[in-house]
């Protein structure tokens, strides 16, 4: 993330600290107004619309409340959390969603630092390679969903045809790809991969443009050979990026919705926690439950931020340090 | 750089396009298909992936035919809707983002802390909550009810595009200018304006983006009334109870998905700088 305090306004900033010992000129005071009029508006709008439903989602969840049956709606303390963090489906949606997040963040990181590398470094066909990669990010995730669901499907797909080939016919061309938790599984990480490594390559590229040219060129002239370069030189120097990236991704992948949604509806032990969420709200009606398992969700996704920001020491509101 | 490199980066290039493009190919050649030639390996060729004749059935099913009710009004609600939020979103984002980057004021960190912080929602959090409250409030399956989210989902994204975007601008210009004798609106017009305008439209397009692509509030918060294209996809039914809809959701994602690539393909350079410069800065 930029850093906020830039070198203008750290300079501007150290002369204010000076001004505000001496009381508040007249001007310090307009500008502070003047920030206000044009921030709050934005910040009023994001409280409204985010921490007032997670806070109503916080009341919600304390009682037992089905919208067909409001009459019934009473208070229960932490039973819906009690009842969640007891039940096996809770449990099992968490592991899916875990392993969806590593395997495809894994992937991610290596595939895009690869695919950032070769971007930076590719002469010929470089604007092309770098709008095509680009594409993925633009489909909707539905659309390449639905694409990755009809390919390896067994009627209408192409997949098990081209396996078929290149196997030699060893491979069975009427395999069901989502006739299984890991087959299905192997599809929605795929899918989830294609559509968000140009995200991830982007970020990494920005990343290895910082890079000191004239450090690595040092390194080689000392006869280090290219793995150590990378590794002395490279991947400490764009620290920044990797984490800026790994964060940013890893948050997104632990609220999967769409993807499996289309492939499997949660069919074979697929469902994400998001998507539990989504069928014990409106599926079922079931508000209270559906809101106690919102903020199940939501404590999961600050414990993962937390946990990544102190184990990289970034501080995303000041440039990765 | 030597030859071998270069061809051998070259080289390595045409994989990663092809992994990129054969997803979207087959999206197209699928939506080409008839709805015999789907399944039936005979009527396609390299291995049931492009159909031998083109059939144009799908286009006219979802644009003239069964799915015309569907699918239309879905186009408009996604249109209508994702300019709408992008518009007042960028708007107020661009309002925030002059007071991070140009004004001392004291929560200038709390807002941008705020914003990520809304960024790390899970949007489906906010979807019980919202839900139960728009029923109360009659926005449950309006239009209003979907801009009102999709302004909260890229207005923190704005914010942080454009606060880091407003920070490289050379604000002792507009002084200079004012110095000169323009009035601090001239200055505004003909200085800050023209060096603002790149950046403010680089995050309205990658705003419009994710408003486009959400799934989650418009399958969760609409039933039928104002339905986005992406939820309305996921609604699709054949021709008849018996057929499957493959052809027409993919004749429906290409529509769908033609003016974001040429967005895309125009602004390449743009998107990616916003996207960088908005995430990464040492």
């Amino acid at each position: 993330m930029s850093t906020v305090a830039d070198t203008t306004t750290g300079e501007r900033s150290t002369a204010r600290r000076s001004e505000k010992k001496a009381g508040l000129s007249d001007r310090t005071r307009g500008e502070r107004r003047l920030g206000w009029k044009l921030a709050g508006p934005a910040f009023v709008v994001m409280l409204l619309v985010t921490f007032y439903p997670i806070v109503y989602a916080l009341y919600l969840s304390l009682f037992n409340y089905r919208l067909t049956d409001p009459a019934a709606r009473r208070f229960v303390w932490f039973q819906n959390y009690i009842t969640s963090l007891s039940d096996p489906l809770f449990w099992k949606a968490t592991g899916i969603t875990a392993l969806i997040t590593i395997v495809t963040l894994v992937v991610e990181l290596v595939f895009g630092m690869a695919i950032a590398m070769v971007m930076n470094k590719i002469v010929l066909p470089r604007r092309t390679l770098r709008t095509v990669v680009l594409i993925p990010y633009s489909i909707i995730t539905v659309v390449s969903a639905f694409s990755w669901l009809y390919a390896f499907k067994f009627d209408t797909g192409f997949v098990n045809h081209w396996l078929h080939f290149i196997s030699f016919g060893a491979f069975d061309p009427s395999y069901n790809w989502f006739g299984g938790t890991w087959s299905s599984l192997t599809i929605v990480c795929l899918s989830e991969i294609w559509k968000t490594t140009p995200f991830m390559s982007l970020l990494l590229l920005a990343g290895l443009a910082q890079v000191d040219q004239s450090m690595e060129e040092a390194a080689e002239v000392d006869g280090a050979s290219w793995w150590q370069r990378q590794i002395k030189v490279v991947f400490p120097s764009m620290k920044g990026a990797i984490m800026v990236a790994v964060v940013f991704r890893a948050l997104d992948a632990f609220r999967i919705y769409d993807n499996p949604f289309v492939m499997t509806g949660g069919a074979n032990n697929t469902n994400s926690l998001s998507m539990l969420v989504g069928q014990t709200t409106v599926n079922q009606t079931e508000i209270g439950m559906g809101s106690a398992l919102a903020v199940l969700l939501f404590i999961f996704v600050l414990i993962i931020a937390a946990g990544l920001v102190r184990l990289f020491k970034v501080d995303l509101t000041g440039g990765a340090k | 750089m030597n030859g071998r490199t270069k061809w051998g980066l070259a080289g390595v290039s045409v994989p990663i396009m092809l992994w990129t493009l054969i997803p979207i190919l087959w999206i197209v050649a699928t939506s080409l298909k008839s709805t015999a030639a789907l399944a039936d390996q005979q009527q396609n060729v390299f291995g049931n992936f492009w159909p031998k004749s083109i059939s144009w059935d799908n286009y006219s099913l979802i644009f003239t035919g069964g799915a015309k009710d569907l699918f239309v009004p879905a186009l408009w609600h996604s249109v209508v809707v994702c300019i709408v939020a992008t518009f007042i979103s960028v708007i107020l984002a661009t309002f925030c983002a002059y007071a991070i980057a140009r004004l001392d004021f004291p929560g200038k960190k709390a807002i941008l802390v705020t914003a990520l912080t809304v960024s790390f929602f899970p949007v489906i959090a906010m979807v019980t909550p919202l839900f139960n409250l728009w029923r109360m409030l009659h926005l449950f399956d309006t239009l209003p009810g979907l801009i009102i989210p999709y302004i909260t989902l890229t207005l923190p994204l704005s914010i942080w595009i454009l606060s880091a975007f407003f920070q490289q601008i050379p604000w002792e210009m507009e002084q200079a200018a004012q110095v000169d004798g323009a009035s601090s609106w001239q200055a505004f017009v003909k200085v800050v304006a023209p060096l603002a305008a790149p950046g403010v439209f680089t995050t309205a397009i990658i705003a419009f983006f994710t408003a486009w692509n959400d799934f989650v509030f418009s399958s969760n918060l609409t039933a039928a009334r104002a339905q986005t294209v992406p939820a309305a996809l996921n609604s699709f039914t054949g021709a008849s109870q018996f057929t499957q809809p493959t052809g027409a959701i993919c004749a429906a994602a290409v529509v769908v998905t033609i003016p974001v690539v040429i967005l895309v393909l125009l602004f390449q350079r743009r998107i990616v700088a916003g996207l960088t410069s908005g995430a990464v800065k040492g």
